[in-house]
């Protein structure tokens, strides 16, 4: 080689062993794994975000399904509750909550009294600061019930206030209490005795699932009720218009429509509304749903239609993937045989891409479920504390709420027993949508076909 | 009768015309399904379909068109002032709406019979306490003028359900008439079925472009109020925020375009290097088994909604980033800031990127790789000067799309980046963006005609054109480079 | 392997590359069985053989192009110039920096024409300074026939020639790293007949610089360039000579019936 440059080609340097790592390699060779490095690092660093994020909420929410509440036996004094002692249904009721909450106060101290527990110097209010608020209006409730309860003594269990909780869990503690004017170190210490009596227990809390919200001074009674049945509500009518309407157009669009300009719009419309941020669908619903149509604000109509409106494109774009995925040949043989592009769609084609088209949906509905900013802009961050109708009774047009909306309005109240709460409605949320996603994987492991 | 009623009487008539025509066809052909020209069931689809979608659709277009009417009828009960504004207009309608439900709820439990519906004058008794001992709350005393409306919306509409009846009965029959008329062994039946099915699918493909109309509509026409009340020059061009429902507001864009802008920026910075660095790794190093579980790992994070997100940047996020950097480096001591935003904005956006990068790094020929490993290149110098170049227009458009939904992102702001518009570049300071102010400006209660309400639709339309633009590019960009290697 | 007829004398003679027993499976697939082939310096050695035979995956061997298919094990001794190409010291970018590759289809980069024939340069180190790089970029493109067509559009991209020309780049490519050895995986059989004749015309003169290992289905081709041919047929090294005897007289039926056109 050494005529190389004349002949025209470069000159090889002394022969060099391929056995010998020389210095040039060897710095290429470490700037190669430290590039492979960065990959793995940028890996590692988004799982592990990943993971702390769902670690912090497991940690701060699933408390949430567990309330520390009172046990203590309440006389339900006839002369209080019933003072003519006709047991009138009207009267009755003109008994107000601080009634039932003087009762309940009352009762507690007899029975710490009973017991011989020592009140510490805890003023007699300080005493009854301990029920929650919630638990007179929920005796006041049970009373109006069955009004036979009356002149009764029975074992009342009712919620502590959300401090004591707190205490309980940790998030309350002596030095917050000294700068907490809702909760005195003294009451705390009285707590304490009353964990030891067995007086006050933590136990699993269902109202948590089931309760509806409750306002800012009463964290403990505030529950899902309300955005899980607002969910469920809107998943379903979210369900039953974007099919029928997603499955129609992705035929359409597929099978049936010419190549034109005017497909061609609704091509790149489509593809566009796939990524127009979700609060302009909010926009959309408030301006067309609410003040054009007139229909309720808060209500799972409005936000079924807006989250439809917002799940079409995506689940479009999927069903037209699954349409694409039968192969020809199954048009062609249907065709061959004398069958109607119609015909050869609905019984050929659609039932084979079915299963694609179902993981599309549900996976569609999954994020619906999770959306949060569009039913804000319609309303759905009221406070809603009553149960929407049924279905049938016009459930639909009831105000109500949704989870995620249930999550922001919870995050965003200054008592901080309420992040644990919405950190807990995170954990019902995920839930939701682990079975959904697990449902969608199921459906394409089992049915999904290799052409 | 109610919508209900009428919407089970329609699918009652269409099962009718199913069967009833099915019936006739078989018997018009002797019961042999050879001498018919469709098979029978097309028939019976095309019985039902006559019966039913007209009168659905003429049900649908009632609906819509009844209240426009009635809210036409009653602008006499109001003054002229209030009339020309819409969005007084608005408010009244919906008391006279409620006021209107409230009544027909009372007589419906029976607390007031018609007789005293009509008795019923605000001057002499309080409605709103009548109204509620019959557990019937109304937000606002009712004026003389809201309950004569009302009174008058109630009659409108009765007199509305009747007409809807009507119409529906008459829909239905006529066309189920008509089909059974036409029921004939000759009738070309199936060609007629595929046809109106034909025309439902395009119909339901409209509706995306209808949803898109919608959207610029309404955009813009409360963008065009708003700018009445607003100079369009100081909105765009304004440099403070500074909404005061009591009016004389400073309504500029700048510092909400300024903190948008500002906080994708970081999640850029986040979610690039990481998003494209794990494509890499997910496309050119992970074994195949590693792949399968990495991959899917990764679009976890896609799946979690913003809200979680939001909370994690309020509750973990904020407060870390104060503690630990903001503090000490005497930055601040606000949770809420554009660094804690933008970097779990950047975190969401990360399986985005390396999900379409993985996409577009898999789509660059295999040969283009042999190509450099052949020439004693290493995987990285490979990857750097080879496969990247060549992926790059694809990862661009990624790049372009997560920008667009960062800029559209509204939960994690709104938790995690503050409410205070201000134009500064400290990036621990909490800033806000066009987002937040949408869902702040929106919510609670709110009044169509003021400015500041109105000044939401202008920034949606703001936020729409930015990610619109963004996004017709990226696909673009995206498009041609997929074309490129196919 | 006894129907292997090896010139004992060509061994001891200026062998480039000595393969001894190289196995190669993908996976549970035998894809090359017991192959042992010598090839020499400034020969060009032709791989032919029916489609599957296994000529590719032996010449992918060669400079351990192999390691990039995951499923893919060789076991067995290679040696060029008396070293193991397969010793876990060996790293096979090193190696490949001598045994150079062209591939089936033209794969230029999506860079200019100037940054193609540099990359093997730039990334090898192998030039000083801009003038260096320049010279060796020159010399290759002039060794491959390409210097008069582009010497005028050296910034545009390599993409924008020929089919011909590409391959022709492709060439240069790989001569810009002064290979030792040059594998080329059916180097024509995406272009047309004009550009495989420039091509062949190029081998033949690249003979004189390099060892030339080329594989291709075309018997034609192979007796046009080659001086040396290996026979492969189901992943067995059924026939190896000079090129002008396995054509002229095959001692295995099978090259026989391959050569007439009755297998393959």
């Amino acid at each position: 080689m050494t005529d190389a440059i004349a002949t025209g080609i470069p000159a090889a340097g002394p022969r060099r062993s391929i056995l010998i790592e020389d210095a040039l390699t060897r710095k290429r060779n470490r700037s190669e794994r430290r590039f492979k490095m960065y990959g793995l690092g940028a890996i590692t660093i988004s799982l592990l975000v990943l993971f702390v994020m769902l670690f912090t909420i497991f940690r701060d929410g699933y408390t949430a399904f567990f309330q520390a509440s009172l046990t203590f036996p309440v006389t339900l004094d006839a002369e209080a509750l019933d003072e003519n002692g006709n047991r009138d249904p009207a009267e009755l009721a003109g008994v107000t909550t601080i009634g039932y909450g003087n009762l309940l106060r009352a009762a507690l101290i007899q029975h710490l009294n009973a017991e011989g527990i020592d009140l510490g110097g805890v003023s007699e209010a300080d005493v009854g600061a301990l029920i929650s608020r919630d638990g007179p209006a929920q005796l006041r409730d049970q009373v109006l019930a069955d009004p036979d309860l009356i002149g009764q003594t029975i074992e009342l269990q009712t919620l502590a206030t959300s401090r004591l909780d707190g205490y309980l869990k940790g998030r309350v503690t002596m030095e917050t209490a000294l700068l907490d004017s809702n909760i005195s170190p003294e009451q705390l210490q009285l707590a304490d005795r009353l964990s030891e009596a067995g007086i006050m227990t933590t136990a699993f809390n269902p109202g948590f699932l089931t309760l509806p919200d409750a306002s800012d001074q009463r964290p403990e009674a505030a529950g899902l009720g309300v955005a899980i049945i607002g969910s469920l509500y809107m998943m379903f009518l979210v369900l039953i218009m974007t099919l029928p309407i997603g499955v129609a157009a992705s035929i359409y669009l597929e099978e049936f429509a010419p190549k034109n300009w005017f497909t061609d719009i609704i091509e790149v419309n489509i593809s566009n509304l796939a990524a127009v941020p979700s609060i302009v669908f909010g926009i959309l619903g408030l301006a067309l749903f609410i003040n054009f149509a007139g229909m309720p604000a808060s209500s799972t109509l409005v936000g079924a239609l807006v989250l439809t409106l917002m799940t079409l494109p995506t689940i479009i774009i999927a069903t037209r993937a699954s349409l694409r995925a039968v192969p020809p040949s199954i048009r062609d043989a249907a065709l061959g045989v004398g069958a109607s592009k119609m015909q050869t769609v609905f019984h050929h084609v659609l039932p084979l891409a079915m299963p694609g088209i179902l993981t599309g949906t549900i996976l569609g509905l999954a994020t619906a479920l999770g959306e949060t900013a569009p039913l804000l802009l319609i309303g759905m961050v009221a406070f809603v504390n009553s149960y929407p109708a049924p279905p049938l009774d016009g459930g639909f047009l009831d105000p109500a709420t949704a989870l995620p909306v249930q999550v922001y309005s919870w995050a965003s109240r200054s008592d901080p027993a309420f992040l644990e709460r919405s950190s807990g409605a995170i954990i019902v949320l995920l839930a939701f949508l682990v079975v959904m996603n697990a449902v969608a994987i199921i459906l394409r492991r089992r049915f999904e076909r290799r052409w | 009768m109610s919508v209900l009623f009428l919407s089970a009487f329609i699918a009652v008539i269409g099962a009718a015309g199913y069967v009833i025509c099915r019936q006739r066809a078989m018997a018009s052909a002797d019961g042999n399904i050879r001498n018919l020209h469709s098979l029978p069931s097309y028939y019976g689809w095309h019985g039902a379909i006559m019966a039913a979608v007209p009168a659905m659709f003429g049900l649908a277009i009632w609906l819509l068109v009844q209240p426009m009417l009635i809210e036409r009828q009653l602008q006499n009960y109001f003054p002229a002032a209030e009339v020309e504004n819409p969005a007084a207009m608005t408010l009244l309608m919906g008391d006279v709406r409620r006021v209107a439900g409230g009544i027909d709820v009372a007589v419906a439990r029976g607390a007031l019979t018609e007789a005293e519906v009509a008795a019923l004058d605000s001057g002499r008794s309080d409605i709103r306490a009548e109204l509620s001992s019959v557990g019937v709350a109304l937000g606002s005393q009712v004026t003389p003028q809201v309950l004569a409306a009302a009174k008058d919306y109630r009659a409108s509409a009765a007199t509305g359900a009747i007409g809807r009846s009507i119409l529906v009965f008459v829909l239905a029959l006529a066309g189920f008439a008509y089909a059974v008329r036409a029921t004939h062994k000759d009738f070309r039946a199936r060609n007629r079925v595929e046809r109106v099915t034909l025309g439902l699918l395009m119909l339901a493909s409209i509706i995306a472009i209808m949803t898109t109309v919608g959207i610029v509509a309404s955009l813009l026409s409360e963008s065009l109020r708003f700018f009445t009340f607003y100079p369009v020059g100081d909105f765009f061009f304004g440099l403070t925020w500074s909404p005061n429902f009591r009016g004389n507001s400073q309504l500029g864009l700048l510092p909400l375009l300024w903190g948008t802008l500002y906080i994708s920026f970081i999640a850029m910075l986040v979610a690039v290097p990481l998003g494209v660095f794990a494509a890499i790794y997910l496309a050119e190093y992970a074994s195949p088994r590693a792949r399968s579980v990495l991959k899917p790992l990764i679009e976890i994070i896609a799946g979690i909604p913003t809200v979680v997100f939001g909370l994690f940047a309020l509750v973990t996020v904020g407060p870390f980033l104060r503690d630990y950097f903001a503090q000490p480096l005497g930055l601040g001591n606000s949770g809420s800031s554009v660094m804690t935003a933008g970097i779990v904005i950047g975190i969401l956006n990360i399986p985005f990127i390396s999900s379409l990068s993985d996409d577009i790094i898999n789509a660059v020929p295999q040969s283009m790789r042999d190509g450099s490993l052949g020439l004693g290149a290493t995987k990285s110098e490979t990857i750097r000067q080879v496969v990247l170049p060549a992926a790059l227009p694809g990862i661009v458009g990624a790049i372009l799309m997560a920008t667009s939904r960062a800029i559209g992102e509204t939960m994690i702001v709104t938790l995690g980046a503050g409410a205070a518009a201000r134009l500064d570049l400290n990036p621990f300071e909490a800033m806000t963006t066009i987002t937040v102010k949408i869902v702040s400006q929106l919510t609670g209660d709110t009044e169509f005609n003021s400015p500041e309400t109105l000044v939401a639709f202008a920034l949606g339309l703001t936020l729409f054109a930015f990610t619109l633009v963004l996004n017709i590019v990226a696909l673009l960009i995206v498009r041609r480079y997929r074309e490129q290697y196919e | 392997m006894n129907d292997m007829r090896v010139d004992q004398t060509m061994m001891t003679t200026d062998n480039k590359i000595t393969a001894r027993g190289v196995q190669v499976h993908y996976g549970t697939n035998h894809a090359l069985k017991d192959v042992d082939v010598d090839i020499r310096d400034k020969m060009v050695t032709a791989f032919i053989g029916p489609s599957g035979c296994g000529k590719s995956t032996f010449l992918r061997c060669l400079n351990r192009m192999n390691d990039t298919v995951a499923s893919a094990r060789v076991t067995g001794k290679i040696l060029l110039e008396g070293e193991d190409i397969y010793d876990p010291k060996v790293d096979p970018v090193q190696l490949r920096a001598k045994v150079g590759m062209v591939f089936q289809k033209p794969n230029p980069f999506p860079k200019s024409i100037y940054d193609n024939v540099a990359y093997g340069p730039r990334i090898h180190g192998m030039a000083g300074n801009k003038a260096e790089l320049d010279e060796i970029v020159e010399t290759s493109l002039r060794g491959a026939a390409l210097w008069n067509e582009v010497k005028d559009r050296l910034t545009e991209p390599g993409t924008g020639l020929s089919g011909g020309q590409q391959q022709r780049l492709c060439i240069a490519r790989a001569v810009a790293t002064s290979p030792e050895v040059l594998l080329m995986d059916e180097p024509c059989s995406a272009l047309d007949p004009i550009a495989t004749a420039q091509v062949e015309e190029l081998i033949d003169d690249l003979r004189s610089r390099f060892s030339v290992v080329i594989v291709t289905h075309s018997m034609q081709q192979a007796a046009r360039v080659s001086q040396k041919t290996a026979f492969f047929h189901l992943g067995n090294l059924v026939e190896f000579n000079d090129t002008d005897k396995i054509f002229t007289s095959p001692q295995d039926p099978r090259t026989e019936s391959y050569i007439s056109g009755r297998i393959g």
